[in-house]
């Protein structure tokens, strides 16, 4: 395993030419980053929200919740029974009105944009107009807590299989360098060119349309059994083919560029020294090829992740997997446009959340971050 | 141009550059024929497909050379028409305008399976009263059936397929399996081969009037890539997705590439708060998904290509590249050539694009062409999810027609696989060829 490469052990350097001692320097580092993500998400937040606003929808989208609002407290106020229709119509217009100006839809562009960007970062995402939650509600926020679940373990468990099976195999294949093994994962490395549901029309093909022996998509059997086993098992059956096509659409290239920075790393003077003092390969490889490594390899594992969460969405369609790339689709089909700019804030969130674990990581691999010479890339 | 040659020369020892080479040459080929065969309008008209484009082929049909495989060959469509054949027509005048018609539809029968659909298209010719005919059946060992009979308007479709009259009385099996089984088989359903006759029976009531019509026996297999649910010919859009393919793969590497490129020469040129502006929109473009972003503009603005095209491009440029081209510059700025440019009193502009870009532009080739099929597939990950173009014909349309219309649950594998193989072929060409230019153009790698 490539665990002990993943935990630094402190005491090899004590205090700092600088005098701050090391778990104050990585706690500076990861909270700066931490701060720089939120600002960046916020950022991004907002974008996402003056794009969906451009044309107007999200005012549409408040515009039509306090409508509802409104009327629905008209329909219970006691004071409003005696009045004619016209009459009644007519207090309801005006306080629909009043709620409006309450609410600030008659500001300007810039004051609506910001008022949104708030109710964005605090999830109060309003409610959708025609898609409702497994649960019956139609809460924006309901609907998408209920999708993020099947995401998160769809992608939790393709991206650590990729993860780790890449180390594995690139190490493996750097050892092994010119092997016919090696040649064929170069070979194969163009293949990452087409996205993960690419694979996954094939791995329908094959193994559901064809042999019969995969489902071709959903989460669980249906009716969902009852027992926890069997429940899990279905899951996991379910699970195989996409995880599967992930996997196929960004090992190959993953391997290659990772077996490429270990040979880079392992032609180092030192990686020689060590060869000389007859440590065994093992060792070689955890304390002097994977560790430098480590960095660039975790800089490289985010920018992979970032474009799976985009395939992610049209992979969860084609399997008709019940996650959040599958409900922006459905809310898509059914003009939902309250759904449609949840989800893509959402996913703002998800990526920011992403880039931060991985820089935690980062900050707990390069030891330049304790010693304090600089930071992660530029 | 020698130095054009010298890598030219070198790609060729690289397997994978000459077998990329030869697939790009392949779509690009497919392209040209696409445009020069169909016009664009004339594209946009087939695919959009009203009422009569698309009357006389099959729906669901697959490529005829799916035959090649098969030991039991599945039907052509085949098409009788009475302009064809004017000895099919027999007319008996009686006087004053009446007379007797008999029109014949002769067609062989060869095929070891059904027809997939069965109809007569005719067309009355009269001033005031329209030709009236019974319709008969006739098969190759001399059963005469029954099919119905009915007055010919201007223009008449009758579906036999669709006709439970003539279901009820071959035994209430489909009218094109029942009309063409053979009877003395009883254990399954084989068509008999032979000569099988549709006879119209009837009278005019004018001089002049007559009747002309085509019967058509909707076949299984149809052209080089078979037809949809619609019943269009799939290769109109397997062959103008390769243009609208390589067009916006194109477009968008090379424009977000070259302002890319250019973004990060002027963040290092000027440094200061430029390059922090520029840093920090690049972070925050990481953090933006990119994907829904282009599904709300597809909702709420256009769906038209060449508008998602330039929001794309919008959206690739403070890509994570920018860094990679920014540390780059940074050498470059370096250069003792720079600071003899400098000295001589060059501009920042001329700098920046005659001295700075060109020195970078080894790196930029090969990212250049492995980012192509990455906005190839963009489009089709747009168009699956039914944010395609609305009228362009585009292999990832046909591939949202097919997940739509459940075609691998139906076993209708030819509608997947054949925008899928043209979608993996010119993400392969690009992808293998750009591999191998990394390596010819970074010397670090070369050998590795």
């Amino acid at each position: 395993m490539a665990e002990p490469a993943l935990t630094v052990e402190s005491g090899a350097t004590p205090a700092t030419a600088k005098g701050l001692p090391q778990w104050l320097r990585l706690l500076v580092y990861i909270l700066t980053r931490a701060v720089t993500i939120v600002i960046t998400s916020v950022v991004a937040v907002y974008l996402t929200i003056i794009v969906a606003n451009m044309g107007g929808k999200v005012d549409e989208i408040r515009k039509a919740e306090i409508d509802f609002n409104v009327r629905q407290m008209a329909v219970a106020d006691e004071s409003l029974r005696h009045l004619s229709v016209a009459e009644y119509n007519r207090v309801v217009e005006a306080r629909i009105q009043q709620e409006y100006e309450r609410q600030g839809l008659n500001q300007n562009f810039w004051a609506r944009s910001v008022r949104y960007l708030w109710k964005a970062i605090t999830l109060d995402l309003g409610q959708a107009e025609r898609l409702t939650s497994d649960s019956g509600s139609s809460w924006v926020r309901q609907i998408i807590l209920e999708r993020l679940f099947p995401t998160l373990l769809l992608f939790a468990s393709a991206q650590l299989l990729i993860f780790f099976l890449g180390i594995f195999v690139a190490l493996a294949l750097s050892r092994r360098y010119g092997s016919w093994l090696d040649r064929t994962v170069i070979a194969l490395a163009p293949t990452s060119a087409a996205p993960s549901w690419f694979y996954g029309i094939f791995l329908i093909l094959f193994f559901a349309a064809m042999l019969r022996v995969f489902p071709f998509g959903g989460m669980v059997k249906a009716p969902p059994p009852t027992d926890r086993f069997e429940y899990a098992l279905s899951v996991l059956k379910h699970l195989t083919l996409p995880v599967l096509a992930q996997v196929l659409s960004s090992v190959f290239h993953t391997i290659y560029s990772w077996r490429t920075f270990f040979l880079i790393y392992s032609s180092e003077d030192y990686v020689e020294m060590a060869k000389a003092k007859g440590l065994t390969s093992g060792q070689i490889e955890r304390r002097y090829v994977l560790r430098p490594t480590l960095p660039t390899i975790l800089t490289s594992f985010t920018l992979l992740l970032i474009s799976l969460w985009t395939g992610a969405i049209v992979l969860e369609t084609v399997f008709n997997w019940p996650g959040l790339g599958r409900l922006i689709y459905e809310a898509i089909q059914k003009y939902d446009t309250p759904v449609v700019v949840g989800t893509t804030v959402i996913y703002a969130y998800l990526l920011g959340l992403t880039v931060f674990l991985l820089d935690f990581l980062y900050a707990l691999a390069d030891p330049r971050v304790k010693v304090g010479s600089g930071g992660r890339r530029a | 141009m020698n130095a054009l040659r010298r890598t030219w020369e070198e790609l060729g020892r690289y397997p994978s550059a000459v077998v990329g080479v030869v697939l790009i040459g392949f779509i690009v080929a497919i392209a040209v024929y696409a445009v020069i065969a169909i016009p664009y309008s004339e594209a946009i008209r087939l695919w959009r497909g009203g009422d009569d484009v698309w009357i006389e082929t099959p729906r669901h049909a697959r490529p005829k050379w799916i035959n090649w495989f098969r030991k039991e060959k599945l039907p052509e469509t085949i098409i009788v028409r009475t302009q064809e054949n004017p000895d099919a027509k027999t007319v008996i005048p009686y006087g004053e305008g009446f007379s007797e018609i008999q029109v014949v539809f002769e067609f062989e029968y060869t095929a070891d399976d059904f027809p997939s659909e069965l109809s007569l298209f005719l067309q009355g010719v009269y001033a005031r009263e329209a030709p009236y005919v019974d319709a008969f059946w006739i098969t190759p060992d001399g059963r005469e059936i029954r099919l119905a009979e009915f007055t010919v308007g201007r223009s008449y479709s009758y579906r036999i397929s669709q006709d439970n009259q003539v279901r009820r009385r071959v035994g209430n099996v489909a009218p094109e399996i029942g009309l063409f089984a053979d009877p003395s088989v009883t254990d399954k359903l084989v068509p008999l081969k032979g000569t099988y006759k549709l006879v119209l029976d009837g009278f005019l009531f004018e001089d002049d009037a007559t009747i002309e019509g085509s019967l058509i026996a909707y076949g299984k297999v149809h052209g080089i890539a078979g037809t949809d649910h619609r019943r269009r010919d799939l290769s109109v859009a397997l062959l103008w997705g390769a243009p609208i393919a390589l067009t916006f793969g194109l477009v968008a590497a090379v424009g977000t590439s070259l302002i890319t490129m250019a973004l990060s020469a002027m963040a290092v040129w000027f440094g200061g708060i430029i390059d922090w502006i520029i840093r920090r929109i690049t972070e925050v473009n990481m953090i933006l998904p990119m994907l829904p972003i282009l599904m709300m503009i597809g909702i709420f603005y256009s769906r038209s290509l060449w508008v998602i095209l330039g929001a794309v491009v919008v959206l690739s440029i403070f890509g994570s590249s920018i860094l990679t081209y920014r540390s780059m510059f940074l050498q470059v700025k370096e250069s003792a050539y720079i600071e003899a440019a400098r000295s001589y009193g060059a501009g920042s502009a001329r700098i920046i694009f005659r001295y700075m870009m060109p020195k970078i532009i080894p790196v930029l080739i090969p990212s250049l062409v492995v980012t192509i099929p990455a906005f190839v597939f963009l489009e089709a990950n747009l168009a699956i999810l039914g944010l395609g173009d609305p009228i362009l014909p585009t292999w990832g349309k046909l591939l949202n027609d097919a997940y739509e219309q459940g075609a691998l649950y139906q076993g209708h594998y030819y509608w997947v696989l054949e925008p899928a193989v043209l979608l993996m072929l010119c993400g392969l060409g690009f992808s293998m060829l750009g591999f191998a230019l990394d390596r010819v153009f970074n010397p670090r790698l070369r050998g590795l």
